[in-house]
């Protein structure tokens, strides 16, 4: 594969291949049931205060 | 037994092979970082021996495994000394080579101590050793906490610690001595490149361990950005760093690449430097501690993970906004610039994040100077991020490029964003690490803030007039074609813009004095007597009920 024909297909396929793989994980965070995981993710680092932490006060 | 054996042998084993490669060596340089390195080997010899616990061992007592229930914050606490250390080395550097560009006798005459050596050691010192310190100690301590684990491979967590701190040391010796690939922001040579690939393996495989050994099901969002910060690096510094020694026994090297091929390598490498180092790992700081400090969860979760996507898939191809109007083929260039203008909206989108996590607490800006140093670290990553963009315009870098606005955009991103969320995470964990019940002074911490902040302003603001002015002389062209302006007339009409510069400098570095201070008394388990910072007021008068008003007569 040459230079020309490797950057066709940059700007071709390639790049809808990398466009449609990031659509697919951005419409991903939106799909049903998200929202409660998400939510539950978020709030994760607050329940049960570092329990391992012994210097903790 | 045999284990400590095996390992005192080996670093012995060590010791002896750089010994022998500082002997046959064919420069001095390379002699000198042998015997440096020696001395790390036999330093690490002497641990070994000497903290085995030889008593136990006689009794054939096997050493209790390590307490699963306890995070490992030892390599915690020894990374958030050794950031400050090598930041107030960085700072220091950065203000005497400001001084050098305002005052050249401050080059000294020595080799050693030219702008052009100390300038390499100002930028390694801030971004690597300060920004790298900080962020293995806060990957570590953040990827404990959010997966309820204990740090796996404790061991290597050790050596990734000193063994990041030895390539400190040999990078920053190195520049001094003036061996260097001349790669901007990868300047060691060759050897020093592969002591951090085994360093940076090492640490990769500290951080997935951990997250394998994960006890929460989900990988909070913080732990993405950083494992994409080590494992982009990687491939970064494996590929750009691509060389063929001259000699096995010296440190001179060649690069496996030339001309426009080793540019655009260079520069994919550069901007990736920006974009994953100062950039997503960062914002796994950002995405632990402003909520943390905040008492709210991340403002929203969903935009986060896009944030994250949208960041990795861009910034890659952003690199040859670097190379504009140079010998890379246009398209490449017009390709960079377009992927830098897409960038904005991702960057924009973390910064309105991370700023609407303080929603319905904005007061806290008023009360907390953590929150207002992450506000701040906040509001220059989205100008930083904005000015970036703009400056990728080819209309506008054919202004901007190899002017000061450049020095300017950089400290804007590295001051303000990269600097400030480093201190805000600093003044969150110092008490928490040394389990002491607060800081010892929390009015200091607005000091720094204020010092901090104006320093970053009179910068920023006199590289812009340094910069542009700098860009329209170097562009005036007189009638009979040629260029109004001699070269050394720009650099003395730029005078009064680098003094100002240094204050700037001098600013901030005061801001960093007063954080030592106040984490040293910190430490040393102090409090400072101070008044709060806010006060709710108590008016005992208007506290009681009224009495003999007429009472409300309703209305006909």
């Amino acid at each position: 594969m040459n230079y020309e024909a490797l950057r066709h297909f940059a700007d071709s396929w390639g790049l809808l291949f990398m466009a449609l793989l990031w659509l697919g994980f951005a419409l991903w965070a939106f799909r049903p049931g998200a929202k409660s995981m998400h939510d539950d993710a978020a709030n994760m680092i607050f329940d049960d205060p570092e329990k391992g932490d012994k210097n903790d006060v | 037994m045999d284990l400590i054996l095996l390992r005192a042998g080996g670093w012995l084993a060590l010791a002896f092979v750089a010994f022998a490669a500082m002997v046959m060596a064919v420069d001095s340089g390379f002699a000198f970082h042998m015997a440096i390195f020696m001395i790390a080997c036999f330093i690490a010899l002497w641990v070994t021996v000497s903290k085995a616990d030889y008593q136990a061992i006689g009794r054939g007592i096997i050493k209790a495994p390590a307490d699963q229930g306890l995070y490992d914050d030892d390599p915690i606490r020894w990374g958030i000394i050794a950031t400050i250390f090598w930041g107030m080395a960085g700072f220091l550097a950065g203000l005497y080579i400001a001084l050098q560009l305002a005052f050249p006798v401050l080059n000294l005459g020595l080799e050693y101590t030219t702008f052009g050596r100390l300038r390499p050691l100002h930028t390694s010192a801030v971004i690597f050793a300060f920004g790298g310190n900080a962020l293995i100690a806060t990957s570590f301590y953040i990827v404990q906490r959010t997966c309820r684990a204990r740090l796996a491979f404790p061991g290597l967590a050790r050596f990734v610690f000193w063994g990041y701190q030895l390539f400190i040391v040999l990078a920053a010796t190195g520049y001094l001595l003036g061996i260097t690939q001349s790669k901007e922001y990868a300047e060691p040579e060759w050897y020093v490149d592969i002591w951090l690939t085994i360093v940076w393996v090492s640490y990769a495989a500290v951080f997935i361990g951990t997250i394998v050994k994960r006890s929460e099901p989900h990988i909070y969002v913080a732990n993405w950005f950083f494992l994409s910060f080590i494992l982009t690096v990687a491939m970064l510094h494996l590929v750009n760093g691509l060389a063929m020694p001259v000699s096995l026994l010296g440190a001179k090297s060649y690069s496996a690449f030339a001309g426009v091929q080793d540019a655009l390598t260079q520069w994919w490498y550069g901007h990736n430097a920006v974009g994953f180092f100062l950039t997503a790992g960062f914002l796994g700081m950002m995405y632990y501690f402003v909520p943390k400090q905040a008492e709210r969860p991340v403002y929203s979760y969903r935009l986060s993970i896009i944030h994250f996507w949208s960041l990795i898939f861009l910034y890659i191809w952003a690199g040859p906004h670097h190379l504009h109007y140079t010998a890379l083929p246009d398209w490449a260039q017009t390709l960079g610039m377009v992927f830098s203008i897409i960038l904005w909206m991702p960057s924009w989108g973390g910064m309105i994040n991370g700023l609407m996590t303080l929603n319905g607490a904005w007061e806290k800006i008023r009360t907390d100077p953590i929150i207002r140093m992450m506000v701040l670290s906040l509001a220059f990553y989205g100008m930083s991020t904005f000015e970036g963009p703009m400056m990728s315009i080819k209309a506008v870098n054919s202004l901007s490029h190899y002017t000061d606005w450049t020095i300017g955009h950089v400290h804007s991103g590295a001051l303000g964003w990269n600097g400030m969320i480093t201190f805000a995470a600093i003044y969150y964990l110092v008490p928490r690490l040394w389990g002491k019940q607060r800081l010892y002074s929390l009015r200091m911490i607005n000091w720094h803030f204020w010092l901090a902040t104006m320093g970053i302003v009179l910068y920023a603001a006199s590289m812009w007039v340094a910069g542009i002015m700098q860009g329209l002389l170097w562009r005036e062209y007189g009638d009979d074609g040629y260029l109004v302006y001699s070269f050394s007339e720009v650099v003395s009409a730029m005078l009064p813009m680098y003094l100002i510069r240094a204050v700037g400098g001098l600013m901030y570095l005061a801001g960093a004095i007063v954080m030592v201070y106040n984490v040293w008394m910190t430490i040393a388990g102090k409090q400072r007597d101070e008044k709060p910072m806010t006060e709710t007021p108590h008016d005992p008068e208007a506290d009681k009920p009224l009495v003999h008003k007429p009472t409300a007569v309703p209305a006909e």
